[in-house]
């Protein structure tokens, strides 16, 4: 006790600069952990958290005996699932091909460009998709009437949303996706190489038994957290791109959050709403880890 | 010796190339025709006939775009909120880093698990909604400047760099009887210039290109940042009060396509134009990141 009051005294200035942080932390951080007790009351804006009336698992019953529902948890994981089969490989591949390049010019500049959309709004984004695939001017249908085929409203078809959706993230990051996977790629052993090299592998052999192997460990560290993340798709995107007609697809969790919360109101009912997804999230995230920690012996912690 | 590559060998080469090549097309040719079509002639924009350089020339899209007060004030509004944001956050992030980067501090592990905890968790959209509305930033510029004021990968980021500083000069320092405040300010800091500039850009970017915390925490269009600016001529389509509303009739109809590549264009700019400047700083901060993480 008296240890831990000389050791305050003594670190008291580096505590005061800390001080400002942690109250951010408190504040924007814990309280808000604190205010998910709002998903178990019947929250209204003038009783507060402290005197709203407790009604506990109401909104959690209300929204999965809900319409919406089945439809939510679909969207979500399909859109995760896709982005897994597509989305995640693709850096991984450019990284591989950029690896592959011996001109340095060429090399860095490629990759310069590629970083690029990774620091392009959202907004400026789904601008550019919205436009390309407008069925009045966009190119997309301009290229399709090439071959006499008449315009298509690619946003308001459930069917193509995701694809949509999912084309645009990877324009988004796949190049920034690779400076992960190419740093790990450099911290490989060269002599491996090297001796592949004398048991006159090829190129193809050495990414499959040398680059591959190496590079495993951060490939399931990623892959770990994507898992982890199953349950979430970031609202932003989405809400700029989708519409009532297309909410058959492109409705996930978190747009739902936002819409049911913050347009209608209905804090209590989206908190819980939100609540379910962060803790299956955790959940998840957790199990995952195991599952690695056990079969691969590569965990995030 | 030179090698010889074997035909297998010179295959998968040329695949990589290939693919590289692509990427770089696929990247670039949304920018190029955005570009073009907002230089082109509006008449041409408008029958579609744009597929890679401008036809005609005018710059009367941005000549309209530009003499649109509201756009103009997003513009203001944003930079004011990319500065002043930036400057909280960098305060903030240091005087935070500092402390948890000196392995002796008191009560280090248990500040550490607090800060690492909201990682894995948070208490999501509503909740913190309610926590802006209830300290009365709701519509004002404060709510875009200090619930987002620090990034947690930021602080871990900052306080990785500073352990990785040589000890020597800090110890010196303290031996002269400086404090942390003037070690932090005097040696730290411009020791640490790359890791600094690097998480400002971070942070900077972020601020120029938010616009879900302006959706939801703002009403009134005079703070609005010019992101949302765009999202309403671009995606919403609301191009009719730019050219002066209904009264123009056909000429609202024709710059309409035009207008709306321009803006994209004016908005994307100035994170293009630096871009090539600074991109250097933004793979290493994302190397130095990925590599702790």
């Amino acid at each position: 006790m008296k240890q831990t009051l000389r050791l305050i005294k003594r670190d008291k200035l580096l505590l005061l600069m800390l001080l400002p942080g942690i109250i951010y932390f408190l504040v924007f951080k814990y309280a808000p952990m604190y205010g998910v007790l709002i998903a178990f009351q019947r929250y209204n804006l003038y009783e507060g958290i402290f005197n709203s009336e407790w009604v506990w698992f109401k909104y959690f019953i209300e929204f999965f005996e809900g319409p919406d529902v089945w439809r939510l948890i679909r969207n979500t994981l399909l859109i995760n699932v896709y982005q897994l089969l597509f989305a995640f490989p693709a850096p991984i591949i450019l990284a591989l091909a950029f690896n592959e390049l011996r001109n340095v010019w060429f090399k860095k500049v490629s990759q310069t460009i590629s970083f690029l959309p990774h620091f392009i709004s959202t907004v400026v984004i789904a601008g550019l998709v919205v436009n390309f695939l407008s069925p009045s001017s966009g190119l997309a249908n301009k290229f399709l009437g090439l071959f006499d085929i008449s315009p298509i409203s690619f946003l308001l078809i459930p069917d193509y949303f995701r694809t949509i959706f999912i084309t645009m993230g990877i324009w988004k990051s796949v190049g920034w996706g690779t400076i992960i996977y190419l740093a790990a790629i450099a911290g490989i052993n060269s002599d491996l190489y090297e001796a592949a090299s004398i048991d006159g592998a090829s190129k193809l052999k050495k990414v499959w038994h040398v680059t591959l192997p190496g590079i495993l460990p951060v490939i399931i560290i990623l892959l770990i957290l994507q898992l982890g993340d199953i349950l979430s798709v970031g609202a932003e995107s989405i809400i700029l791109l989708y519409n009532p007609v297309t909410y058959e697809t492109a409705d996930v969790l978190s747009t739902y959050v936002y819409r049911r919360g913050l347009i209608s109101g209905e804090f209590s009912f989206a908190a819980a709403v939100d609540l379910f997804n962060s803790v299956v999230g955790l959940i998840l995230v957790f199990t995952a880890n195991k599952i690695s920690k056990k079969a691969t012996k590569t965990s995030i912690w | 010796m030179k090698i010889v590559d074997s035909w297998e060998d010179r295959i998968f080469i040329n695949v990589s190339r290939i693919l590289v090549i692509f990427v770089v097309i696929f990247t670039l040719y949304p920018f190029i025709y955005v570009l073009s079509s907002s230089l082109s002639d509006p008449t041409a924009v408008m029958k579609n006939q744009i597929f890679l350089w401008p036809i005609g020339f005018s710059l009367e899209a941005y000549k309209t775009i530009l003499g649109y007060g509201e756009l103009r004030m997003g513009y203001v509004n944003t930079v004011f909120y990319t500065v002043t944001g930036t400057a909280i956050n960098m305060l903030l992030t240091s005087l935070m880093a500092y402390p948890l980067s000196r392995r002796n501090l008191v009560f280090r592990k248990s500040f550490m698990i607090m800060i690492t905890f909201t990682l894995v968790f948070s208490g999501g959209l509503i909740p913190t909604f309610l926590i802006v509305k209830s300290l009365g930033m709701l519509n004002t510029y404060w709510a875009l400047l200090i619930p987002g004021a620090i990034s947690t990968w930021n602080v871990i980021l900052m306080k990785t760099f500073f352990e990785n500083l040589p000890k020597e000069l800090e110890e010196a320092a303290t031996i002269d009887g400086a404090s942390a405040m003037s070690i932090l300010f005097r040696i730290i800091l411009p020791l640490s210039k790359p890791a600094f500039v690097t998480i400002s850009l971070f942070y900077a970017v972020g601020h120029w290109n938010s616009y879900f915390p302006a959706m939801i925490y703002l009403q009134s269009e005079s703070l609005y940042p010019v992101q949302l600016f765009l999202r309403k001529i671009v995606l919403l389509g609301q191009t009719a009060d730019i050219t002066g509303g209904s009264d123009m009739g056909t000429e609202t109809i024709l710059m309409a396509e035009s207008l709306k590549y321009a803006t994209i264009i004016i908005v994307a700019l100035p994170i293009i134009l630096v871009y090539p400047f600074i991109q250097k700083y933004f793979a290493k901060g994302a190397m130095i990141g990925s590599l702790k993480g």
